[in-house]
Order: C-alpha cells, then structure tokens, then sequence
C-alpha cells in the first residue's frame, strides 16, 4: 500500500514558533496512530518562507515555484493539520492569503485537523467561529476537536474540568487518523472537457 | 510563420517623468506603432477592445478601418474582440466591413473580457460567460457562411430571414483565433470549428499553457481538421531590447515595477524566470522566443507585447526598429528550419481563399461537418 501522505501548514511567524511547535506535536502524534498500519509520509508547509511568493500571487495571479509546489503538496495530501495564530480575533492574514491562493477545489472530502495558537485561552473560539467555517466552505471535512495551544498551555496539565494540551493532541490526532485511510487516494487532477456539442446542446432553447 | 505585436491600449503614467498622456495621444500613438509595425516589416497588428478607462481602444474596428487606410500588407486583427458583450451580429457586420475596406488583410480573436462590470453594462451577465461566447460564436460563425439565417437562442433577440452584409470578401469569413488565458471550454470551441487557438501566455508559467495547447491540438485533430501539428496555435510575448543587456533592465525596470496587472508584485528578474517577459538584448530575446516552439510546437502566429505601463511613443518606435531589423529577420530563419511540411502557415486571406477553392474542386465536404 501507499504511504499516507500527511500535511501540516504552520502560519507561524516568529522563528522559533509555537505555531510550529504545536503543528510538530500534532503530526508526530497522527503518524504514531496511524503507524502501525499504514506508512506515513510527512510534510511541513511553512508560510512564513513564502510569505512573498503568496503576495506575489496574490498580484500576478500565478504562483511562482516554490508556492506551486506547496500548492501541490497540500492539494495531494490524504490529511492536513492547520495551524495559525489567532491575529486580532480570527486567523492570520498570511494564513487567509494562502487559503486565498489554493484552488476552491483542493481541499474537497479532505480530513483536516484545524489548530491555532495564541496568547490567551480567551481567543480559543476562533477555532470555531472562523477556521471551521472557512474549511466548511472549501468542503473539508474537519475533525470534531480543534485544538487551541495558549501561552500558558505549554506548561499546564489541565485541571479537573478540562484535559490539558495533551489530552486535546491525543484526542484531535486521533480523529484525523481514523479518517485519513479511508479517504480515497488524492487523484492528479485531470482536465476535463466537455465535448462542444454537448455545450451547444445546453444552449438550445 | 506571422511576427506581429498587439496593445492593450492603456493610458498610463510615464513613471520616470510623471507624465500622462491624453486620450488623443494614445489613440494617435497607437495608430503610429501600428504604421512602424508595416514599416519594419511586421506581419500584424493587434488591438484590444475596453470599455472602461484607462483604456482607450473601445472600437477596434473603426481604428483598424483608420490604419488599413494607410498600410498596404499589415494584418489588422484584435486581442481580443469580447464575443461575450457584443451582439454578434454587429461583429460580423463590422468585421466584414472592415475585411472588404482592407481588401482581407483582417482577422480577429475572440475572447470573453475580464472586466466584471462590462457584463452589466452591456446587459449581460458575467455567469454566463462561457455559454455566452459558445452561443455568440455559433450564431456569427453562420452569418458569415449562409446568406439567410434563421435563428433562435437563449442570449438575443431571434432572427427570421436575416442577412448579415456586406458578405465576407470572396465568401471567405475572417479568420477567427478564439484567445483564452485558463478556459478547457475555449480551446475546446476553437478545436471544434478548426479554428486558431491563442494562448495568451504573457502573464503566466508556460506549464499551464501547454496543457491548454496540447488539449487543443489533441481535440483540433479528433474534430477532423488536421493532424495535432497542423492546428492554428498563437502564442505572445514581452519584449525590451537595449544593445546591452544591463541598460534594458536598467531602463525598462521602473515601467515594469509599476506596470499595471504585475506592478507592485514580483521582481522583474522573478517575472522573467516565470513568464515570457524579456528584458535584454536582441539575442536573448530570440533565444527565449525560439524557447516557445520546444515547449508548445510549431506554432503559426506570435504577437508581442511592446507598448504598454507607459512607455513613450518614441521607446516604443525603437523597439520596433530593434524587433523588426534585428530579430524577427532571424526569428523567420530559425522557424523556417526544421519546420515540417505538414506545418501551416500563418492565416493569410488568399491563402483561404485558395484552400477553399481547392476543397470545393476536391469533393464535397461531408454534411453537417463544423468547416
């Protein structure tokens, strides 16, 4: 069988990130589900490095090499994870950018993890009132928990009411890489062409 | 093999000294680089069609009727002529028209426009733009080829009895390229009827327009009209030359980092690795053109970009001279060779004429066939 290909976007901006770092633990906790029966190929988009050539497509319309690729590499993904910082209540705006530059079929019947970090838990519900909705749009299919790394996350175990950082990776991963196998493999896009009498045919009155 | 350029026809600011021409100028302009086109030996001249500033072009036919008057072998065609906004009734009138003035030195390329608002202005619906271009094409595709029509659509008023004049010269319709950026529908139309496909590739990776051009030359053969390499294929391009290489980029880089559609965006060395764009001497310009037949085939028609993002008339005129003395006599040697027999030429009103003749002599076409 085929290696699963597993795809993470980290939005991150700040070098070292917890961005990064939350889409790190999130992938390495998918490929262990996923590792005793399947192969796992894994990927790290980062868009801080085409933070440029997504403006650029933005303007031009076309994406220059290294987003091509990118682009590719997300599109042909059995599974995505994700990842940005909530900037001023809802994703970032390089992350929305590159979103903006996918075709608005890429990510069709897709399972994706969605997860964001930020400075404070207050912000968390912007997993739920923007990133899920955007992926809804795209047809994605997101998996039930999202999950939110705050500041303080980093160095807190939960408490009684709710399971800490770790609990919420294990249980995310978890539903992602249930969906991932039985996603059918991600085609090449091909062209397709309707033949010209056929669109005549629709026109006549 | 046809060497022509075509314009957008955009007034735009001279930014290394601020200055705008009037509307005047342009169209004056325009017809001024269209003569130098006849003068340096270029084959065709192409204009857009706008409807909105800053452009000025908005009757291609009444310029191109202008500049027939005063050239005597210059192609005048469109880039493209909107078949989507235009009653394509008029169009066959006015292109015939033109096409009678200009004694067949006319053909046009079809497009569907890119101006969103240009559909509602002209009461028509931008959803429907492709239906739209398949529709229009199809009505005027007969009223150049039957006397009478009778017909029926969703997009116009029918017509009963109706006959659009003048008739094409010697009953041959202009020749029609279907021009497309990103639509498998339009390459699709273009094979279906046999007619020339242009790729306008300027702004965009080539990898794309392979695609588009393979996809058409595959479904201009299945239609019956020929072999894959014998398909009508034009292709543009992007042009500065200086004798040296670093005073091209030198002078065309301010145009280019404040050009509308890319300006603001990549660098020019950026832009020149992805596109068709080159900034540089004659020779690197007829390497990288010689560049577009290993990519896309033997092609039949090339048009370049050469007067837009405010470039004086007088740097324009230069770049004519360069492009017509320097590297299109060059560009017509290197095509030539190892072009295969079965390769057309460029469309050429006798030479349709011609063909048409020599069919009608042969056999009867098979009815029902697209000709």
């Amino acid at each position: 069988m085929k290696p699963l290909k597993l795809v993470a976007v980290s939005a991150g901006l700040s070098q070292p990130s917890s961005t990064r770092l939350l889409a790190d633990r999130l992938l390495e906790a998918t490929r262990r589900r996923l590792a005793p029966e399947r192969e796992v190929e894994v990927r790290v988009v980062e868009l801080r490095d085409l933070a440029g050539d997504i403006a650029n497509n933005l303007v031009t319309g076309f994406p220059g090499a290294a987003l091509r690729e990118a682009l590719q590499t997300v599109t042909a993904a059995d599974g995505l994870i994700a990842v940005t910082p909530i900037f001023t209540a809802s994703y970032s705006g390089l992350f929305k950018s590159f979103i903006d530059v996918i075709d608005d079929s890429a990510l069709t019947g897709k399972p994706v993890l969605i997860a964001a970090t930020g400075g404070t838990a207050r912000h968390s519900l912007a997993l739920e009132h923007a990133m899920r909705p955007l992926f809804a749009y795209l047809r994605a299919v997101v998996v039930p928990t999202a999950v939110y790394a705050a500041s303080e996350d980093w160095g807190s175990g939960g408490d009684a009411n709710t399971g800490g950082l770790a609990d919420r990776i294990a249980r995310a991963s978890g539903e992602l890489a249930d969906l991932m196998p039985r996603r059918p493999p991600a085609a090449e896009p091909v062209e397709t062409v309707i033949p010209f009498e056929r669109q005549l045919a629709a026109l006549r009155p | 093999m046809q060497f022509g350029i075509f314009s957008v026809g955009d007034v735009t600011t001279d930014p290394t000294t601020g200055r705008t021409p009037s509307e005047h100028e342009r169209i004056k302009a325009m017809v001024a680089i269209a003569l130098k086109a006849e003068e340096v030996g270029l084959d065709v001249f192409a204009t857009g069609e706008h409807h909105n500033p800053p452009f000025v072009p908005s009757s291609p036919t009444t310029m191109l009727g202008y500049i027939a008057a005063r050239t005597e072998r210059l192609i005048l065609s469109t880039a493209t002529t909107l078949i989507t906004t235009n009653d394509p009734v008029k169009i066959a009138e006015d292109f015939a028209m033109l096409q009678h003035l200009a004694d067949g030195r006319v053909d046009l390329m079809l497009g569907r426009g890119n101006t969103g608002p240009v559909y509602p202005w002209f009461g028509q619906d931008i959803r429907q733009g492709i239906p739209l271009a398949i529709e229009n094409y199809a009505l005027l595709h007969r009223l150049w080829r039957e006397d009478v029509v009778d017909w029926q659509g969703r997009f116009r008023t029918p017509l009963q009895g109706f006959t659009s004049t003048p008739r094409p010269l010697d009953g041959v319709p202009p020749f029609v390229w279907h021009g497309s950026i990103r639509s498998p529908e339009i390459a699709e139309q273009a094979a279906y009827y046999g007619d020339g496909f242009f790729a306008n590739n300027i702004f965009w990776p080539k990898e794309h327009f392979i695609r588009l051009i393979s996809l058409y030359r595959e479904r201009f053969a299945h239609y019956g009209h020929g072999t894959p390499d014998q398909a009508i294929v034009g292709l543009g391009g992007q042009v500065f030359m200086r004798k040296n290489s670093q005073d091209a980029v030198r002078e065309f880089r301010p145009y280019f980092d404040n050009a509308p559609v890319y300006g603001h965006g990549p660098s020019l060395e950026e832009f020149t690795e992805e596109t068709p764009l080159t900034v540089g001497s004659p020779q690197e310009v007829i390497d990288k053109t010689l560049t577009f037949r290993e990519s896309f085939g033997d092609y039949q028609r090339q048009l370049f970009l050469m007067d837009h993002a405010g470039l004086p008339l007088k740097t324009v005129l230069e770049q004519l001279d360069i492009l017509g003395e320097e590297v299109v006599p060059v560009l017509r040697k290197e095509f030539a060779s190892g072009r295969p027999s079965q390769v057309p030429d460029g469309p050429a009103h006798a030479a349709l004429v011609a063909r048409r003749d020599a069919e009608a002599s042969q056999e009867p076409s098979v009815a029902g066939s697209p000709s």
